[in-house]
């Protein structure tokens, strides 16, 4: 199916996507239940220097049309992730597999991310800057241009693969912070992560969630999610990709308009383990409604748009 | 699955009957995940009785997703995952297994009581509710042949007390599911091994988002995958 073929950051995947760093796990879940190689690809989970057990739970709580989540970056750490969870993951994904990456300090991202670098499988590193940066008075590093365009620099000098810049929404302008990661020499913007909310038992009158704030995700936060990807697709040259909400084909077509090379599908796949590949199923016949030849004729339409 | 019934069986207690595939459930104790329209998330609820094409969920009203089941009608269409979670484990039983629920982790024992008495082992089941109003499921455990002892919070049916107020003196294993605290004091109390189901607020309910984790002996574990339920020795509760 030559039409759903996109292009990553000179990677050609066989369609554009790919399921989003912490609703994954490392695929095993979900190559239960069907062949997880009919994806572009799909960032896994998220993974740290030193293993974290992250935050106490309740972790996860529901609003309008989607869900908040503050998990805590759960993971056994790199050399684990190396160790245990790449070798079982190539016996049930073939393609190249895009690793996410988070840290507390840029020092931490740069050791992280030089391992997974020599990692075969690994295609991609994409680098999730909403985290706290510990020497930084615990102000996100995906919230200050400067400290996102450091962490850039710093992944990028031990990076062969090509670096993708996980954006955190909750900024005032988000296409500085696309510009900023660029110019720092990012292969690719990928966004956006979770936007900051919380909930309130009408019971207990206490927060939900043990860490009281978390990350909304869902159909909720699709448009804001569009309008950043719309505005970032404008403010740089390199690739992005379009995530937040994404729930159906047409949505991956919508993302695709506002400019996106490929899209990443989060909590779809928690409240259906089966939305990707439906997503897939789906998406000729959306093509085939709207007239879309290829994708990459939708993009190219699209990257003409912008000028 | 079709809904068949959903009745209400004590204060805030309803039973809801499906018919369709419930192959995909192997052993008492796993739970299935429900998809409830207007809702993100799909609600975990624990499996009292199942066939290969029918399925008993029991469940109680606490929120805004259980109201909603509450008003499903026969004829409605649910899509729901079965088969989550690991399940009790009735080769660690011995002869004399004791099963401890409160409230509604009452039912999946009663899945569990049904096994255990097919396998031949003389079961006693002590089930905990707030009041007389809340209990359900007595008379269920009862026609298994289990010995049956209640308690009540407020001694308004059985003995006034916590499960924990009325334990047998001899039993070779037991298996436990209710509230944390009831949980945490059989725990303390109970001498012999056992296995305990626990449960928390769930993303997916399939193993994916790391919502659901604790702590054990033996490094992270998620509720809905390697659990729900634990090994006693496995909980790194203290005294």
């Amino acid at each position: 199916m030559d039409r759903l073929k996109v292009n990553l950051c000179g990677i050609p995947l066989d369609n554009p996507l790919i399921p989003a760093s912490g609703t994954f796990g490392f695929g095993y879940e979900f190559a239960e239940l069907y062949d997880i190689n009919c994806l572009g690809t799909f960032s896994f989970k998220g993974t740290t220097r030193e293993p974290r057990f992250g935050n106490p739970t309740p972790r996860i709580a529901e609003c309008p049309a989607g869900m908040i989540n503050a998990v805590g970056l759960q993971n056994p750490g790199v050399e684990k992730v190396i160790s245990e969870e790449l070798p079982r993951l190539k016996k049930v994904f073939h393609k190249p597999v895009m690793a996410n990456v988070s840290g507390f300090s840029v020092r931490e991202y740069a050791e992280t991310c030089a391992l997974l670098d020599r990692e075969p499988q690994v295609g991609w590193l994409e680098v999730n800057i909403s985290c706290p940066n510990v020497h930084g008075g615990g102000m996100s590093f995906g919230t200050d241009p400067a400290s996102a365009a450091e962490v850039t620099r710093a992944v990028k000098k031990v990076a062969s693969k090509p670096v993708i810049m996980k954006l955190s929404p909750n900024v005032t302008d988000i296409a500085s912070m696309a510009k900023a990661c660029e110019d720092a020499g990012a292969d690719g913007i990928s966004l956006i992560n979770t936007l900051q909310g919380m909930r309130i038992s009408l019971r207990t009158r206490k927060p939900i969630l043990a860490n009281t704030m978390g990350g909304v995700s869902g159909p909720c936060i699709f448009p804001v999610a569009l309008r950043m990807v719309y505005q970032v697709c404008r403010a740089v040259r390199i690739p992005v990709i379009g995530m937040g909400g994404i729930s159906s084909a047409e949505d991956v077509l919508e993302m695709m308009m506002a400019g996106a090379a490929a899209v990443e599908i989060g909590a779809a796949n928690l409240r259906d383990p089966l939305a990707c590949l439906k997503i897939l199923e789906n998406l000729p016949g959306a093509m085939d409604t709207y007239g879309i030849g290829s994708l990459e004729e939708l993009r190219r339409a699209s990257a003409q748009g912008q000028t | 699955m079709t809904v068949t019934e959903n009745s209400l069986l004590a204060r805030d207690v309803y039973r809801l009957r499906l018919a369709g595939d419930a192959s995909g459930i192997e052993r008492p104790g796993q739970f299935v995940n429900l998809l409830l329209e207007g809702f993100f998330l799909r609600r975990p609820i624990s499996v009292f009785d199942w066939t290969e094409d029918s399925l008993t969920l029991i469940y109680k009203t606490v929120g805004q997703g259980t109201a909603h089941m509450s008003r499903l009608s026969p004829g409605a269409e649910l899509d729901l995952l079965t088969g989550l979670g690991n399940g009790y484990d009735t080769g660690l039983s011995g002869d004399k297994p004791l099963l401890l629920g409160g409230g509604v982790g009452v039912p999946p024992l009663y899945a569990l009581a049904k096994k255990l008495r097919e396998e031949g082992k003389q079961v006693r089941a002590v089930l905990g509710f707030r009041t007389a109003a809340d209990a359900f499921g007595i008379t269920d455990f009862e026609a298994l042949g289990c010995e049956t002892a209640v308690t009540t919070e407020d001694g308004s049916l059985g003995r006034r007390g916590f499960v924990t107020d009325a334990l047998p003196d001899a039993y070779s294993f037991f298996y436990a599911c209710g509230p944390l605290p009831m949980l945490r004091a059989i725990w303390r109390t109970c001498k012999p091994s056992g296995q305990l189901s626990l449960e928390e607020r769930m993303g997916c309910g399939f193993g994916a988002c790391m919502g659901c984790s604790i702590q054990t002996l033996s490094g992270p574990k998620r509720i809905c995958r390697e659990g729900p339920v634990f090994r006693k020795e496995e909980l790194p509760w203290t005294v």
